[in-house]
């Protein structure tokens, strides 16, 4: 017997959000809960964020807790990371995860070594908000997705919602960590009608405060022949190519990671011993990323092998190219999640 | 006034070519990606920068240098890409994303790179200012006056690189010149409300160098500036910066509604466009009527034809996606 849960709130009506008005409702409600919560980037002020993320923030809390950078990104990642140590909890954006480089050791060997070399003594409470992906001609500059480059990188943590309701139980969560937290929003999900929105990532997103754990992946549809890893927009592909296996009986589940530092292994291994057979669709550049990690930590743990040898689709180790012929090309889809599945299960396709 | 009448008709030949082409991009970019804007479609996907306003920075500059002489540019290249004298039917392919493209479709608008004239950008703000010392480092090296040159736009000039670049240059009196274009707007946010000083040439004393500040827009003022600016570089006596009063008519990329920036701001500025205003002047001048038409009618042939050549131009193999990524 259960009893009913009372701290969950049953929304009236479907409250169907995109990622963006999602993440900016999840900051807006924290900064009126908490008042050390800020928010600062490139345009993120009257714009509201160039993918919408901050939309209506500056209206509401003024230019002093929304606050437009100069393009000086290593000031502004390292002075939120002063901010967090002296107990504010900013949530920056920098607008494309391509951009990291110019100012990475704000990054990697500040915020994420805080905890580290205070011996637990400071903390770094803040999140890094950034977009990934490509599929829309923006080139190499501006179309990587780099989650394993972040997922290696000890003491941050890494999230990247597939949707809208994920996505604002996720910042909620990730505001109020006390690590460093990075958000990695794609852009063929964000809810942007200019890039071309995956319908499936605009869903119910509650009004009130719900937590996402951080470090937990979903399983967003059961199955029993071959376990599909998929996280962000590779999700929804998974969840085209598994309508499509479905209808000649072939019956995937799908996980979808939603964080990838920590690495939810069990919810993997669990679903893998189940079905025997594993692919992961990352869009992410193939050599040392996700599928590599998550192969071999399945091939360690799990004591019997599986039916066939685990694969993974990603793009290939090329920088991403501008005309569409090539990246389509090279980036993963429903019809190549599909075609690899059934080789998998052996069919002749 | 020091510039000459054939380098002026020059300047006003390869502005007016800049303003041609983004005159050509803006209805292709929009083909087939309306009634609802979507980026990804059409024969021009992805984000687009238009240079329209800009064009006195590029052409004043580029009036000094030879194809020997390094330029590298920003997100926002085309005026430069012209000025400089990249390949226009190669600049065309590409920005369509065919096969006789500069980089064979690989590359795209914010990243073209044509090695005959020593040209290249980088989408990265500011990050074609260390490339840009290290060209000029490697000319003196070689034995050779060839200078560099990197473009910038005020937004970048408070990047890390900027800052690390023009010290390293001084410190090393590279033969290079800094050129800030300033148009006000980095994307959204205005100069006032994201720089400390008033002006980014007082900047340049701070790393030992001369600075040049240009008002106006204007065509000749550039190009008394870039000379100076050029001939230090050249005889050896070390880098320069030079900033440039400009302006930017569109939005930061096409399709921004641009709703940061006053209604008026756009029209009023286009009252001032540095292209007819040359126009103008050079007839004032003395500048024969029929001798500007001329130019103009050329520079509208090439763009054409450039057009013409890009959309007939076939699309690569997609597996060439795989050629070099090594060299
Ligand atoms: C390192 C980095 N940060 C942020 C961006 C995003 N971005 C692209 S253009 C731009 C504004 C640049 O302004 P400015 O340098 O003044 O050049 P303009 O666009 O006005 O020509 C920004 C913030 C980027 N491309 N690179």
């Amino acid at each position: 017997m259960s009893l009913p849960d009372a701290t969950v709130e049953k929304p009236a009506a479907e409250r169907r959000l995109t990622i963006a008005k999602a993440m900016s409702e999840a900051i807006g409600q924290e900064m009126e809960r908490d008042p050390s919560v800020l928010v600062m980037g490139e345009d993120i002020g009257k714009m509201g964020g160039v993918f919408g993320t901050t939309t209506g923030l500056f209206e509401k809390f003024g230019a002093e807790r929304v606050r437009d950078t100069p393009i000086s990104e290593t000031a502004f990642i390292g002075a939120a990371v002063g901010m967090a140590a002296s107990g504010l909890r900013p949530v920056v954006e920098l607008m494309f995860v391509d951009f990291f480089g110019v100012c990475m050791d704000a990054i990697y060997n500040l915020a994420a070594k805080q905890s580290y070399f205070s011996g637990g003594k400071i903390s770094c409470p803040m999140v890094l908000m950034t977009s990934v992906g490509g599929g829309y001609g923006d080139a190499g500059q501006h179309s990587q997705c780099l989650y394993a480059t972040f997922g290696h990188l000890p003491g941050m943590k890494v999230v990247i919602p597939s949707n809208a309701h994920d996505a604002k139980g996720l910042m909620l969560s990730a505001i109020r960590d006390d690590n460093p937290v990075i958000f990695m929003f794609h852009k063929a999900l964000q809810g942007m009608g200019w890039l071309g929105t995956v319908a499936g990532s605009i869903n119910d997103t509650p009004e009130s405060d719900y937590l996402v754990p951080i470090g937990k992946a979903s399983i967003v549809r059961e199955g029993s022949d071959i376990t599909i890893v998929g996280l962000g927009a590779t999700v929804h592909q998974a969840l085209t190519a598994a309508e499509n296996l479905a209808k000649t009986g072939i019956n995937a589940e799908i996980i979808d990671l939603r964080t990838i530092a920590p690495l939810d292994r069990e919810t993997i291994f669990a679903s893998a011993s189940k079905t025997g057979r594993l692919l992961v669709v990352d869009d992410d550049y193939l050599s040392f990323g996700i599928g590599a990690e998550i192969i071999a930590s399945v091939c360690e743990a799990l004591p019997d092998p599986l039916k066939c040898p685990p694969q993974r689709i990603a793009h290939p180790d090329i920088p991403i190219p501008f005309t569409p012929v090539m990246e389509h090309f090279l980036l993963p889809d429903a019809g190549k999640i599909e075609g690899r599945v059934r080789a998998m299960l052996g069919e002749n396709t | 006034m020091s510039s000459n009448h054939s380098k002026r008709l020059w300047m006003y030949a390869q502005m007016v070519k800049s303003r041609y082409f983004e005159d050509m991009i803006k209805p292709a970019y929009f083909e087939g990606k309306t009634p609802v804007f979507n980026m990804a479609k059409g024969p021009l996907p992805g984000e687009m920068h238009l240079s329209d306003g800009q064009e006195p920075c590029a052409v004043g500059v580029c009036a000094h240098l030879r194809a020997d002489d390094t330029v590298t540019a920003t997100h926002r290249p085309h005026h430069i890409a012209i000025a400089k004298g990249v390949d226009l039917n190669a600049m065309a392919a590409e920005i369509f994303g065919k096969k006789d493209g500069l980089a064979g479709g690989r590359s795209g608008h914010m990243h073209l790179f044509d090695p005959a004239v020593n040209f290249s950008c980088s989408g990265i703000i500011a990050q074609g200012m260390g490339p840009a010392v290290g060209a000029a480092m490697a000319a003196r090296m070689q034995g050779s006056d060839a200078v560099a040159v990197a473009f910038l736009g005020e937004g970048a000039a408070n990047q890390g690189a900027f800052h690390e670049s023009l010290n390293l240059a001084s410190v090393w009196k590279a033969p290079v010149v800094f050129v800030i274009e300033d148009n006000s707007y980095g994307i959204s946010v205005p100069k006032s409300a994201c720089t400390a000083i008033a002006s980014n040439v007082d900047r340049a004393a701070g790393y030992a160098m001369p600075g040049h500040h240009v008002s106006g827009n204007d065509p000749d003022g550039v190009y008394e500036a870039a000379g100076i600016a050029i001939e230090r570089a050249r005889s050896g006596s070390g880098p320069s910066l030079i900033e440039i009063e400009t302006s930017r008519l569109e939005g930061h990329f096409m399709g921004d509604p641009e709703g940061y920036r006053p209604k008026d701001e756009v029209k009023r500025l286009k009252e001032i466009d540095p292209i007819p205003a040359y126009r103008s002047r050079l007839v004032k001048e003395g500048f024969e009527e029929s001798e500007l038409a001329r130019v103009e009618k050329e520079a509208r042939a090439l763009v054409e034809q450039a057009f013409s050549y890009a959309r007939s131009n076939d699309y690569p193999e997609p597996k060439e996606a795989f050629d070099h990524v090594f060299a």
